[in-house]
């Protein structure tokens, strides 16, 4: 099938207004006669739930967590970017959205950032009349810092704890419409599967996790903004329900999933300390302003404490090859360097996967109580999982995945493929290319929910007559039947081993095959362990407990089962794509100075997978990447 | 990294039913290991002896969901300060311990299975008036609010709170005076919580008392258990606010008519 992204046409800085201009709008007396599903409450979720509900649509919204605050968006720390221009450097949208395309390895579609670029403006002013607590000068007006890819300061912040913030204002706004009645709340409530009618999305299958309970639910369109998959890897700085279900199972129905191989490497997190570890923690990229990032330069150092290497002895490899951007070098090429470093046998700490992370030097510039003031909370946090303090020896820190860029193709009305089913926020595909830079996650999911979806939603809802399908339809009741069979299936394995045991399994091996760096032989050899692991667990799970309870194992289960057949698609999209770029390094596709080697050529396309049933043989559908603003260059931090 | 031997004592109770400790030994537990990390080393050795695992709520395991909510030894989130259960690390034992592992109890927050209760409750006090009612669009320029630096900060203080529940779960009273007056103390200090001030601090403190939190009598033990050093001043604020609150709703909201009616 054709994929049509549907670019409004003209200039690029005009597109979005053009559109929003020519966009179909629904009469506010008809908008409540609409239902529309969110599966999520994440940033877009929320905020997509709480605008839509505001304009007069019936809303549903359903979340996994206790509380729609407790969504994982909450933990991201650093800052939220906007083109305010606040610090008079010489931002603007246009910048925005230059810096992001170029993060992105020229792997976006253009006019889809050049939108968020400008609606960042207005998710600041949004979340400020929220009461949003954002960092402040002495004056009162708004504090910006620096993050990583940009040479302008345009990163608003709250502490170390700018998600949870931006999320409490979201669901702020989430609450204030839930108590209209305008919003109901589902929370403990898991998406099963995506009910299609007429060939489109018009429902939802869901798990209540307190009482077992397996429902339907009928909408006029349904919104996904449930995350992203990076925790097919098992251990990521995601929060540990992170979940491929909600996508995947609308990949299953039709929903065409893009570049899953772009995933997002963070540089800075705390090393693995052990094998019964659960998790990995991300210290902000933000600490990166102040810190600056070493390792010996002799492998024979490498046991000795920090102290007693000194300086000439001392590689701070950022720098060294990144002379401009130094310690902001972009996340992709920040972990790409660290694991090199230690490739060489050059890192440190435990099973010597670590590099230095210094603060010495601006603790002496500018005292150890204004550090505190900027990562207090950050370096509270370090001693606590380490027992070391930062303030007395370097932090040691290691890549870890972090973000998916990839998901669930949509066009630029925010819709899959799969009419009626919108994608928001780190679910979908569309805004961060090949990389994502700091702080554009909150920016994104931010934009997607308050300033997109409310107006590209109206365009799919006029063509539908509202309340059309009902839960009585045959395919609710198909779905339904096949959520229970699959529960029960999962709890009458009675196998040998547990959920945890397989995740972890496959996220090593994903990780190991598929991770920082990725090579033909490699993908090929876990394509063929992927489905062997797979079918062991649907042979040897065991899921104790009931269905007709809260059990947690049996949650567990569904997701693992779901990211055992997102990996192999995961995989199989690295092994397609000759090409090295942003998150994506493949080894045979690289400079004499280990630099990636794009083939713009050859590869500037999405590659948007569509189920086939068979999981080996997806059909690759090309979304061709024109850029008419940017220049197609070799991305350069040097 | 040296191993630990300890003996727990946890709470089992599926809902509606009276629950009760179990014993377990956990052996071999790595000491650089998290504390939900010794129990997920817990629970898969339970599952390999065909028993059900124990049930408890975690998500980000990085101390800011909120969703982690133990009671251990006694106390909310265990015995580190400033600390969530998920932070707290198994360097803090000694082998050979007693661990007690309970619910965070209180009559508020109904007990789901084992160590998992039911939080909605403050939910629906934020429901009942935690927000700046601010339709998306139509904020004015960021810039255009000035608020001064200190006044950020403390608002920013109160915002920190992660709506976990230690602070009930610690209370002899299961008192939700310290989570109730972080939420309205950040907007009731922020110019932009002012129009709705009055509303957002009645509505917030009835719904706290309907949905069965006991009193505040001013013990501070909440606190002390608060992850994220929530001060109790926080606390004081409110009071004078709910004084306020409702002297203005005895005399009509305090708002002059053109009518000339008050």
């Amino acid at each position: 099938m054709p994929l049509d992204s549907k670019i409004p046409s003209g200039p690029m800085a005009e597109k979005w207004s053009k559109h929003k201009q020519d966009s179909k709008l629904i009469n506010p007396k008809n908008k409540r006669k609409y239902t529309v599903l969110v599966v999520g409450s994440g940033l877009a979720g929320s905020s997509a739930a709480a605008t839509l509900a505001e304009l007069g649509y019936q809303v549903k919204c359903f979340c996994f967590q206790d509380s729609p605050r407790r969504a994982h968006s909450i933990a991201a720390q650093g800052g939220i970017n906007a083109a305010k221009n606040y610090q008079n450097d010489g931002d603007s949208v246009h910048r925005l959205f230059y810096d992001t395309v170029k993060g992105g390895d020229f792997r976006a579609r253009e006019a889809n950032v050049h939108r968020l670029a400008e609606e960042s403006i207005n998710i600041i002013d949004q979340c400020a009349a929220q009461g949003v607590p954002f960092a402040r000068e002495y004056g009162g007006g708004l504090a910006n810092r620096s993050f990583g890819g940009a040479q302008v300061s345009r990163t608003f912040y709250a502490r170390g704890q700018t998600g949870q913030q931006l999320l409490l204002g979201a669901y702020s706004a989430l609450n204030k419409e839930i108590a209209r009645g305008s919003v109901k709340m589902y929370p403990r409530t898991e998406m099963l599967d995506v009910v299609v009618v007429d060939g489109h999305a018009k429902g939802i299958i869901t798990r209540d996790l307190v009482t077992g309970k397996i429902e339907s639910h009928a909408g006029d369109t349904v919104l996904l903004c449930s995350g992203g998959y990076g925790n097919v890897f098992y251990l990521s700085t995601n929060a540990m329900g992170c979940n491929v279900t909600a996508t995947w199972r609308a990949h299953r129905k039709g929903a065409y999933f893009a570049n899953p191989c772009y995933t997002q490497i963070h540089p800075t997190c705390i090393p693995v300390s052990g094998d019964y570890q659960s998790k990995l923690t991300l210290m902000s990229e933000s600490l990166r302003n102040d810190g600056r990032v070493w390792a010996p330069k002799n492998a024979a150092d490498c046991g000795k404490a920090p102290h007693e290497i000194p300086e000439e002895a001392r590689d701070y490899y950022l720098e060294r090859k990144y002379p401009s951007f130094g310690n902001l070098a972009p996340r992709d090429i920040s972990s790409r360097a660290a694991k090199e470093v230690c490739d060489e046998g050059r890192g440190v700490g435990p099973g010597g996967r670590g590099v230095y992370l210094d603060f010495a030097e601006s603790i002496q510039q500018f005292s150890q109580k204004t550090i505190a003031e900027r990562y207090g909370n950050l370096f509270d946090m370090y001693e606590r999982i380490t027992g070391e303090s930062a303030y007395k020896q370097p932090m040691r820190i290691y890549p870890a995945v972090h973000y998916t860029m990839g998901g669930l193709w949509v066009d630029y009305n925010l819709m899959s493929n799969l009419p009626g089913l919108h994608v928001l926020g780190e679910a979908n595909f569309s805004d961060h290319g090949a990389n994502r830079l700091g702080a554009s996650a909150l920016m994104q999911g931010l934009a997607d929910g308050y300033f997109v979806i409310p107006t590209t939603i109206a365009p799919y809802l006029v063509t539908q007559s509202p309340g059309s399908v009902t839960t009585s339809h045959p395919e609710f009741k198909k779905a339904l039947e096949e959520a229970h069979a699959r529960t029960s299936r999962l709890l009458n394995i009675k196998g040998k081993r547990s959920v945890d045991s397989f995740h972890r399994e496959l996220g090593l091996l994903v990780w190991d095959k598929c991770g920082m760096a990725r090579d033909r032989a490699g993908l090929t050899e876990a394509l063929q362990r992927i489905p062997e692991l797979r079918e062991e667990f649907w042979n040897n799970v065991t899921v104790p407990g009931s269905g007709e309870a809260a059990n947690p194992e049996l949650e567990k289960a569904g997701r693992v089962a779901d990211f055992m057949e997102f990996a192999e698609l995961l995989c199989l999209d690295a092994l397609n794509r000759e090409e090295s770029c942003g998150g994506h390094f493949r080894t045979e596709h690289q400079y004499p100075d280990g630099e990636a080697k794009r083939d713009d050529e050859n590869y500037s396309y999405a590659a948007a997978w569509e189920y086939t049933g068979d999981l080996a043989n997806p059909i690759l559908n090309k979304e061709q990447l024109t850029f008419e603003e940017v220049h197609l260059a070799v991305r350069s931090y040097k | 990294m040296s191993l630990l031997n300890l003996q727990l004592k946890v709470w089992r109770q599926n809902k509606g039913q009276t629950g009760r400790f179990q014993d377990i030994e956990a052996r071999d537990i790595p000491d650089h290991a998290s504390f939900l990390e010794m129990m997920d080393i817990v629970n898969e050795r339970l599952i390999q002896k065909g028993e059900e695992p124990v049930a408890f709520d975690h998500d980000c395991r990085e101390g800011i969901c909120g969703m982690c909510s133990m009671t251990i030894n006694g106390m909310p989130h265990g015995p580190e300060k400033a600390t969530t259960t998920c932070q707290l690390h198994m360097r803090k034992f000694r082998t050979g311990d007693t661990i007690w592992i309970e619910p965070f109890r209180a009559r508020a927050f109904p007990v789901i299975k084992d160590l998992m209760v039911d939080r909605s409750a403050f939910d629906r006090i934020q429901q009942a008036g935690g927000f700046v009612t601010v339709r998306t669009g139509s904020a004015p320029d960021a810039n255009s609010i000035l608020i001064g630096k200190d006044i950020a900060d403390a608002a920013m203080d109160a915002a920190a709170c992660i709506g976990c529940g230690a602070c009930v779960a610690a209370c002899k009273n299961a008192s939700a005076m310290l989570f109730v007056s972080a939420k309205a103390g950040q907007l009731n200090s922020l110019p932009q919580g002012q129009p709705e001030k009055t509303k957002r601090t009645l509505g917030m403190v009835r719904q706290m008392d309907k949905e069965g939190f006991g009193n505040c009598t001013n013990q501070y033990e909440c606190e002390a258990a608060c992850p994220k050093e929530i001060s109790v001043r926080w606390i004081t604020k409110l009071n004078r606010d709910y004084a306020v609150a409702t002297v203005h709703e005895a005399f009509g909201g305090g708002v002059e008519r053109s009518e000339g009616g008050e």
